[in-house]
């Protein structure tokens, strides 16, 4: 049992069956990848993990819970944090500011009336968030505007502040679109480094063979809204399904 | 000192000895003298100031932190006016009831408005709240008479019960409103030399509120509730995907602004006790966006500079007339004095609004950060200037 189950997710636009009879089971402490080509579904699949989308049929387990029909903000609540294809954070604030944002969310849930105290009397918010930034190696850049930053660094700082949360799944949508050979290969580093010193489980969106092959533990490959194999990465790579599904039929 | 950082503590002190100092500031002329027209000195121009001060101060909460633009904040204030007159009917001519009383039913309202507007966000929302504002409006101006005196306006009769206080006074007048004795329209007038200085008892306590209220937003701006107002403004989404649900946070700022909206309006009632339907208009709503954004949106000082210069003009620039001009312009060449006062005749007086307008445009084009960017533009300039002067003699300074 894993600690996200995806049973028979099914979800329609109109005439497209964008997903169809998904099945997917993400194991505890794992680094999962889905990928796929374009329009297989990938994005619509991760839009119903999270609340974006409510899928049509079947169901969406977190940890034993349904998730179906909850609110993008409650569904982060339980424990699930999510990274954007293109870096979503607050740009007019500081960087500091961002990370502390997570933290009063983690501390004082969806909604507190915290009007009239000063935020350097938040000192536990204060801490936390510094500490993250010094585990970001971020600290220098503290008190610099969030939207001034390089993308390199806007998605270091979007995943520090989802881990500042700490969820128990993180999901991310192609973390590394976009970006610069070195900048990729910093966030592989930074993910690997993530998934071997924390307790989280990771859950990949991603276009890049590359980032898949060095993270995933195990990978799920969706062609045309359903799941064509789920397998380990080593049996991924001779399958000829996958190729198909990739390369054409003439592959 | 009052749990303040430095930068904003020197704020508030500034801003409370000018308010406090205002009979002085605002009366720079000599009586008699031809310059006196453009003293604001009088107490009634002064607390127009500090009561639309806070009035801009509340509305800046909302949407100046969180981005969302009410155009129908001025219901808010004519409720409040409302409820102020309705206290003074029935209970006593003490402001402070009134008051407590305007802003908690400012507060209802508000939270009423702001539950179904904050459904939308943009431009749709502005649309939902001028709607509501215009209802309102529609309301009191004749549906509702029997409770808001419809065109009349509500006003204060000499058979109002007043429980608590005297129906009439021993001369048979309407009483006026007090605080513990002390009557609003009282005023001192200080005589020296040719300047006539003049403290009104209505314009102090409005401006300890509004000195209170400045504190208030101070404390709100700085506070973890202000930074998630921020983040509202910055990008609803990773609010969403970060645990916190923005419905409530806005809603929160609709109704704290709505309720200093409520206060302004309890004491524009408190210092002229009636209420009139005009004062919930959609231009009376325009116009406290217009005094943020003039005088710098999301600042602290912003909304109170841009509501100090716009009231000013209101009431100074409309009453200068074209025989004033000719005066002015008297030395010149007949043939070149009325051309010049031709030209000038559409920006005063009644056209004032065009002169407003004017300026309007300038900031917003040229200063987007309002007033309050001119300001810094300034200083940033004066202090370039100060450290290239320092440079050839060799005594140039390291930063920090």
């Amino acid at each position: 049992m894993g600690i996200l189950e995806v049973k028979n997710v099914g979800k329609r636009f109109g005439g497209l069956q964008a997903l169809s009879d998904v099945n997917l089971s993400v194991r505890e402490n794992s680094v999962h990848a889905i990928i796929g080509p374009n329009g297989a579904g990938k994005s619509t699949l991760l839009n119903c993990l999270v609340g974006k989308l409510i899928p049509d049929t079947g169901s969406v387990m977190f940890d034993g819970q349904s998730v179906l029909g909850r609110a993008p903000y409650e569904i982060n609540q339980m424990g699930i944090s999510r990274v954007f294809q293109t870096p979503e954070i607050f740009g007019d604030l500081t960087v500091l500011e961002n990370m502390m944002i997570p933290c009063f969310a983690k501390r004082d849930g969806a909604f507190e009336l915290n009007a009239i105290s000063a935020i350097p009397a938040q000192r536990d918010i204060m801490e936390q968030a510094e500490h993250m930034l010094e585990d970001m190696n971020m600290a220098d850049k503290r008190h610099m505007h969030a939207a001034a930053m390089s993308r390199g660094d806007k998605r270091r700082l979007e995943i520090g502040m989802c881990l500042s949360q700490q969820p128990r799944l993180l999901l991310l949508d192609e973390p590394t679109a976009g970006m610069a050979r070195a900048d990729t290969n910093n966030t592989i580093d930074l993910l690997k480094q993530i998934s071997d010193e924390r307790d989280i489980t990771i859950a990949i969106i991603e276009h890049d063979m590359h980032v898949v092959f060095s993270l995933a533990d195990r990978i799920t490959v969706l062609a045309q809204g359903t799941p064509l194999v789920e397998d380990d990465p080593q049996n991924i790579k001779g399958n000829p399904k996958v190729r198909e599904a990739y390369l054409g039929e003439s592959a | 000192m009052f749990k303040l950082e430095k930068t904003d503590q020197t704020l508030l002190i500034v801003v409370g000895i000018l308010t406090l100092f205002a009979p002085f500031i605002l009366n720079p002329f000599p009586e008699g003298s031809a310059m006196a027209q453009f003293n604001a000195g009088y107490p009634d121009l002064m607390q127009r100031f500090v009561i639309f001060g806070i009035f801009a101060i509340g509305f800046n909460i909302l949407f100046g932190l969180t981005g969302y633009l009410s155009f129908g904040h001025a219901a808010f204030l004519g409720v409040g006016s409302y409820a102020a007159v309705w206290m003074f009917k029935l209970l006593s001519m003490n402001v402070i009831p009134a008051i407590i009383l305007s802003v908690v039913v400012a507060g209802l309202f508000s939270l009423l408005i702001g539950f179904i507007s904050l459904r939308r966000s943009g431009i749709y929302f502005s649309i939902l709240t001028l709607a509501f504002a215009q209802m309102m409006f529609a309301l009191a101006y004749s549906v509702l008479t029997p409770i808001t005196g419809g065109e009349t306006g509500l006003q204060l009769a000499l058979d109002d019960p007043r429980i608590f206080g005297a129906s009439q006074t021993p001369e048979g007048n309407i009483p006026v409103p007090g605080l513990f004795g002390l009557e609003m329209r009282d005023s001192f007038d200080l005589v020296m030399g040719s300047w006539v200085f003049t403290f009104n008892i209505g314009y102090y306590f409005c401006a300890m509120v509004m000195i209170a209220s400045f504190y208030l937003a101070i404390r709100i701006f700085r506070s973890p509730f202000g930074l998630m107002l921020r983040a509202v403004k910055s990008n609803q989404q990773r609010m969403n995907y970060t645990g916190l649900n923005t419905r409530p946070y806005t809603l929160a700022a609709f109704v704290i602004s709505g309720m200093y909206a409520g206060l302004a309006g309890g004491l524009m009632a408190s210092m002229d006790p009636l209420a009139g339907a005009e004062r919930m208009q959609w231009t009376a709503s325009g116009e406290v966006v217009l005094m943020t954004i003039l005088g710098g949106a999301g600042t602290l000082i912003g909304p109170v500079l841009g509501a100090g210069f716009i009231k000013y003009f209101e009431n100074i620039f409309s009453k200068i007339n074209s025989t004033i001009l000719h005066e002015w312009f008297a030395f010149l060449p007949d043939g070149l004095e009325d051309f010049i006062v031709a030209i000038l005749y559409p920006f005063i007086g009644k056209g004032w609004h065009l002169t407003l307008g004017i300026l309007f445009m300038m900031v917003v084009i040229f200063l987007p950060g309002g007033l309050v960017e001119g300001g810094q533009r300034i200083r940033s300039w004066l202090q370039k200037r100060k450290s290239e002067k320092n440079t050839p003699n060799g005594s140039t300074e390291p930063a920090e």
